[in-house]
């Protein structure tokens, strides 16, 4: 297990919009050389959450404290490129700022797309695009990597290389991890920690925990927990569809019986 | 060849090079409703600059930007979608210029306002593009990076460190600018044309970017040069024939790439 060196710190942060809160009280830290995967469902706040680490939005209440400002690399969840704009892999590469020629030589080889270093950018495939968003995201080697759904559009066994990929680029370059995943299954075995977003935090720790955490399993349903032995709990709150908490749960629904 | 000829000519080369890359920017990043909605606001300038007796070129340009900045403070009402304000403010900003040149007392040639006149450029015109095109090619080439940037993802330029609204704000102010000396060639009209037409035929040229902005400029002095000898010759109207030689321009390029290349390089 790493050292649990803090990186940053989330006290009690909510954002509000338009009367409804988007992210509720959240509390959290980042640990310093660790990946942390944000799961939770559509609408749940995960891109929020991410903005805010990324300094892009305030929060309306709470605290971003840093221990110190680190160098970002970003991986947006969705970007389309024109075809009407004529680019190659490498100059879109080149685009990022004060980037130099040699640079792009070591990422590529780094996400094994070396090969594709002059093709036009939109004809490489999807598992390859992502590829090509990493490269970016780690060019200035950043201290921190905010990955925003790093496999979407990726086939799944595009999906597992992908998330090897970036534990070898963590391992290699020594940075922090938060990405923002739908795909439990394959995400949880390469993850340090794991934060489950509902609005507020429904759980968070080791993969093991959380996938036996009744929260959890109230949002993704059974069969997260696999052969993990029985996990003990005690729920003091329960969602409605819409998030919102009502306290106690009754009656008990069949899903957290069986854990 | 006499004056007024060399004059438009002039004008309108030293439009089509700033149309060029403005032009390529306004492909990249979908504006071109937004070129017209500037556009059709100017006919609102050229009205108020008549009624308060104004200098016509700077109530165009004041007018331009006016709407260019009511169009980036609404951008973020989420109630309105944006194509709906862009057709609100065009149809709404045209009717008044329309209504407003009506209860003029001064005879204005609509005709010659909604799509251009070779006769219609005076050197004080010609020494607005001498002066302001430089001025927006300089910008441009020092915004360029950043400009590139956000044009690819407005998020990822700002966490890369980019000032995002202001260089965003530049853009629309040198669309509004082109627009307002533009207009004089090529009408209110079919303004967007001359920036989208040249840019759109060099894409099916260009490796890059930058080259991209280069053909497109050299496009729309080529189209500019044949759409004035031809209004001249044949005495037809100047804006729908540069439009329409950079139109034959394009169909030419794209059935000369198709060709070659099948359908997209």
């Amino acid at each position: 297990m790493p050292d649990h060196i803090s990186i940053l710190n989330l006290q009690d942060v909510s954002v509000v919009r338009q009367g409804r809160a988007i992210l509720d009280h959240v509390n959290l830290e980042l640990h310093e050389q660790e990946i942390t995967t944000l799961i939770g469902p559509n609408g749940s706040g995960k891109t929020t959450l991410i903005r805010l680490i990324l300094g892009l939005i305030k929060p309306t209440t709470g605290e971003v404290k840093w221990r110190e400002k680190p160098s970002v690399g970003y991986m947006p969840q969705k970007l389309h490129i024109e075809p009407t704009l004529p680019l190659t892999v490498e100059r879109f590469l080149l685009m990022a700022q004060g980037t130099k020629r040699s640079e792009i030589d070591r990422v590529l080889n780094d996400t094994g797309i070396l090969h594709l270093r002059l093709s036009p950018i939109q004809h490489v495939s999807g598992g390859e695009f992502q590829r090509v968003l990493l490269s970016r995201a780690i060019l200035r080697r950043p201290q921190l990597l905010v990955l925003d759904e790093p496999v979407q559009g990726v086939d799944v066994s595009g999906q597992l290389e992908l998330y090897q990929l970036i534990t070898y680029i963590k391992e290699q370059y020594g940075c922090t991890v938060l990405m923002v995943s739908h795909d439990l299954h394959l995400v949880m075995a390469k993850t340090d920690h794991v934060i489950c977003l509902n609005q507020h935090i429904c759980c968070q720790g080791s993969p093991q925990k959380v996938s036996h955490d009744p929260e959890f399993t109230a949002l993704f349903g059974e069969g997260y927990q696999e052969d993990i032995a029985l996990y003990n709990h005690q729920h003091d709150h329960h969602h409605h569809l819409d998030g919102k908490i009502s306290s106690p749960r009754f009656p008990r629904s069949p899903s957290d019986t069986n854990v | 060849m006499s004056d007024f000829l060399l004059h438009a000519l002039l004008a309108g080369i030293g439009i089509a090079l700033v149309c060029g890359p403005l032009g390529a920017f306004v492909v990249w990043r979908r504006m071109s409703y937004f070129g017209d909605t500037l556009a059709h606001s100017a006919l609102l300038g050229i009205a108020l600059g008549f009624m308060l007796e104004l200098n016509l070129n700077v109530a165009v340009v004041v007018v331009c930007l006016a709407i260019a900045g009511v169009l980036v403070a609404l951008e973020h009402n989420q109630a309105i979608a944006t194509d709906t304000l862009l057709g609100i403010l065009a149809h709404g900003s045209l009717s008044a210029g329309l209504v407003l040149v009506a209860l003029l007392e001064v005879r204005v040639d609509l005709m010659s306002l909604l799509f251009g006149d070779l006769l219609a450029v005076s050197l004080e015109d010609l020494y607005w593009i001498l002066i302001g095109g430089p001025i927006i090619l300089l910008l441009l080439g020092f915004l360029w990076k950043p400009l590139l940037s956000i044009t690819l993802h407005e998020e990822l330029a700002e966490v890369e460190g980019i000032a995002v609204r202001p260089v965003k704000l530049a853009l629309m102010l040198m669309i509004a600018l082109v627009i307002a000396i533009a207009m004089k060639i090529v009408g209110i009209l079919l303004i967007t044309s001359l920036l989208i037409i040249p840019a759109a035929t060099a894409r099916y040229l260009a490796k890059t970017p930058e080259q991209m902005a280069i053909i497109a400029s050299i496009i729309g002095c080529l189209a500019v040069v044949a759409g004035l000898s031809g209004s001249y010759q044949f005495d037809t109207p100047t804006g729908p024939s540069v439009v329409l030689a950079a139109t034959v321009l394009f169909i030419l390029i794209f059935a000369g790439t198709y060709r070659r290349h099948g359908y997209q390089r």
